[in-house]
């Protein structure tokens, strides 16, 4: 269906002159393979985008990657090679991501990044990182454990790129927080069980433990760990934070921690947040589209993607015409430049040396009572 | 590592294990009688379990559509056999069985999904969705191709797999999905806590070999499973329909599938894709007791689920790497011990 709609919309752009002013926006997404439970949300929320944006009329041409790294990057090259893309963003994923990264680097295409990844600091030059980095989000997390009094903490994390990156964050943190990362345990999101894991934890009895793990695949070591009676807090990260945990978590993850955007709990933000205006049209927005319920960080992402894009597009128009590579340079360095976008994660302040700009305004710490994520106070 | 410890992961190690032995069973039964190695075995799993989730919120599972469509085909593919053999009389038959009794299986399930019906409805209701799977499948997919190569019917077996994994997504979503236990109680059992649901998963698997083995060894379908898996032309010339047979392993794989994902839905959460992963280990556990011996393919695959719960412990990053590791020595024994099996195979 991508595909028909590609070539579709490849048609319009030879037949009608007026593609010359339109902004084109390459995605490549996985809404199938195994990072589908995300990629379904990341490309929903496409389907909410506005047609212009900063003045000029946009056009969104999204390619399925099936979660793979390899089609990720031959899309990303598609996109910019037979397209022609102003813009190119995606993908759900680390590996995923890190290809486009690459293909964005050699074709000098802006690139806005909508999974967590940390490059070498030369390679950031076309990458624009949308998500909030880990480290911020994971701090979150480290706070309220020093304000806690906790000392030692057990990992168990996804044994992937993910699990890695949060088992970092959450490294990072240790020394200024005073606490000891005891245990680096690792589970497979299809594992039928993490008995073994579980048990290695409870044996270095820890104040807390950190899972490393997003969506439902988070249930699972916090199942096990409340079955076998740990008595600690549990902390999960924000790739976690979704309904369907609860769903499938039931009563035992009751009291589960985890930090996340704004957007997540738009209804329980102070009216001086600001992001709140902007979380609860988005999230309203969505859940007419795709059910009550149905938000989600994922979407946020894509959305604040966009917006970010929206608020560089008239600096580079003034600069050239958008499909040549003088707008991709003209985008880029509009991209960086960009202060004060207001999106459903909170504020992003861009600078050539920070290519996410955002600030403790894009993360709050929710905790699941009542079989609701709800906003810690 | 304390005793305790020991105990608790051999009580892990053994109820995966008990899965993992059924799976082995099913992928044993159905390459012995049929040659081909069922990779799809693991989609019984997660659609049964997927869609006793989906019963228990009191949506119906698309699973039913795969019934009715796949029913469809099965009947287009018999009916122009029949046509072309001119046995106008085997058309009702064939409406009555692929057409009509998925019909009345999805009008069940539609009828009874928004009702949320007790528990054992619901297990009922799932069996009846993902049995008749097997034989359907089996008519679409492989009989044309039965005196196909392994190496083929192998190929099948993937197209297959990718078709049911791309369809469980379409019906049961990426995010993951986990029942309410059978029974909730626990047992105490020295330091170890036993749940009712593990031994119901004990029980099951226990209960479920032993009729395999009755049928095997009592029944005259079980023979005729049995003549055919160990020569497939000395079996057509003693007048065994090897088609029947065919239908037969595939629906007892099938069963045998179902059963299991029903028994593991409240232990895990299950995703679209999970059921592969979980075959695999079965296929591991078969090919650690040699491909040939159903009491060896069953010790096999709970020596896997023990390799997974210790491995799990002490090296989690690694444990799928120590479990799929196991296969390399093991095959190199076996290749060296049996190479002209596989010749006459080839030969065939």
């Amino acid at each position: 269906m991508n595909r028909t709609f590609t070539a579709l919309l490849a048609a319009a752009a030879l037949g009608a002159t007026a593609a010359h002013a339109q902004v084109t926006v390459g995605v490549t997404l996985g809404a199938t393979g195994p990072g589908a439970s995300l990629g379904i949300h990341y490309k929903n929320a496409f389907q909410l985008m506005p047609n212009t944006l900063g003045g000029q009329p946009v056009k969104f041409i999204i390619l399925e990657d099936g979660s793979d790294a390899t089609n990720a990057g031959k899309n990303a090259r598609k996109l910019i090679t037979e397209d022609k893309v102003d813009v190119v963003m995606g993908s759900n994923g680390v590996p995923s991501s890190l290809q486009i990264a690459q293909v964005a680097f050699e074709t000098k295409t802006p690139y806005l990044c909508l999974t967590p990844i940390s490059l070498p600091p030369e390679r950031y030059h076309w990458t624009f990182i949308v998500p909030q980095p880990t480290e911020l989000m994971m701090g979150a997390v480290a706070e309220h454990m020093k304000a806690n009094g906790v000392k030692t903490v057990g990992f168990i994390g996804f044994s992937d790129a993910w699990g890695d990156l949060m088992y970092k964050a959450t490294e990072h943190w240790a020394a200024s927080h005073g606490y000891k990362v005891v245990t680096n345990e690792r589970y497979a999101r299809a594992d039928t069980s993490v008995t073994g894991q579980v048990l290695k934890i409870l044996a270095a009895n820890p104040d807390a433990v950190v899972v490393g793990g997003s969506g439902t695949g988070g249930a699972l070591p916090h199942v096990a760990l409340v079955e076998r009676g740990y008595k600690g807090r549990i902390y999960h990260n924000h790739g976690t934070v979704n309904r369907e945990f609860i769903k499938v978590g039931g009563k035992n993850v009751e009291g589960a921690i985890a930090p996340t955007g704004p957007l997540m709990v738009p209804e329980d933000l102070p009216d001086s947040h600001p992001s709140k205006a902007v979380s609860l049209d988005f999230t309203r927005r969505y859940e007419q589209a795709f059910g009550a319920g149905s938000r989600n960080a994922f979407g946020g992402y894509s959305h604040d993607a966009v917006r970010i894009l929206g608020a560089a597009i008239p600096e580079a128009v003034k600069k050239a015409k958008p499909g040549t590579p003088e707008f991709r340079a003209a985008l880029r360095d509009a991209l960086e430049n960009v202060k004060n976008v207001i999106g459903a994660h909170g504020v992003y302040n861009i600078t050539p040396q920070n290519h996410n700009g955002q600030d403790e305004r894009s993360r709050v710490l929710v905790q699941v009572r009542n079989g609701e994520w709800r906003l810690m106070k | 590592m304390s005793a305790d410890i020991v105990a608790w992961l051999v009580q892990d190690g053994i109820t995966n294990g008990a899965i993992y032995a059924l799976l082995a069973l099913a992928l044993l039964l159905v390459f012995a009688v049929t040659r081909v190695i069922f990779v799809p075995q693991g989609e019984y799993v997660t659609f049964a379990a997927l869609s006793l989730s989906l019963l228990e919120a009191g949506r119906m599972p698309g699973t039913v559509w795969i019934l009715v469509f796949g029913g469809l085909a099965a009947a287009a593919v018999e009916a122009a056999a029949a046509l072309r053999a001119r046995a106008f009389a085997a058309l009702p038959r064939i409406g009555l069985l692929y057409l009509a009794l998925p019909a009345a299986v999805a009008l069940l399930v539609g009828w009874a999904a928004p009702r949320q019906p007790a528990q054992w409805v619901q297990v009922l209701l799932v069996l009846a969705m993902v049995v008749p799977m097997g034989p359907i499948l089996y008519r679409v997919a492989y009989q044309p191709l039965a005196s196909a190569s392994v190496l083929v019917l192998f190929i099948v077996s993937m197209a297959v797999h990718y078709v049911l994994v791309g369809l469980s997504l379409v019906f049961f979503g990426g995010e993951g999905l986990r029942a309410r236990p059978i029974a909730e109680a626990k047992f105490r059992l020295g330091v170890v806590e036993v749940t009712a649901q593990s031994l119901w998963v004990l029980a099951a698997s226990v209960v479920l070999i032993f009729l395999l083995w009755l049928l095997f060894e009592r029944s005259i379908y079980g023979k005729a499973l049995r003549a055919t898996a160990m020569n497939r032309v000395g079996a057509r010339l003693v007048g065994i329909p090897t088609a029947l047979t065919g239908y037969l392993s595939f629906t007892l794989a099938s069963l045998i599938g179902a059963v299991s994902g029903i028994l593991i839905a409240p232990i895990t959460t299950l995703y679209y894709d999970t059921g592969f992963l979980i075959g695999l280990k079965g296929f591991v556990g078969a090919i650690l007791g040699g491909m040939a011996s159903y009491p060896l393919a069953a010790v096999g695959a709970v020596a896997v689920g023990l390799l997974e719960a210790f491995s799990s412990f002490w090296a989690s990053t690694y444990k799928e790497t120590i479990v799929f590791a196991v296969l390399i020595p093991v095959l190199i024994w076996l290749s060296l011990r049996s190479r002209h099996v596989e010749e006459e195979e080839e030969r065939e």
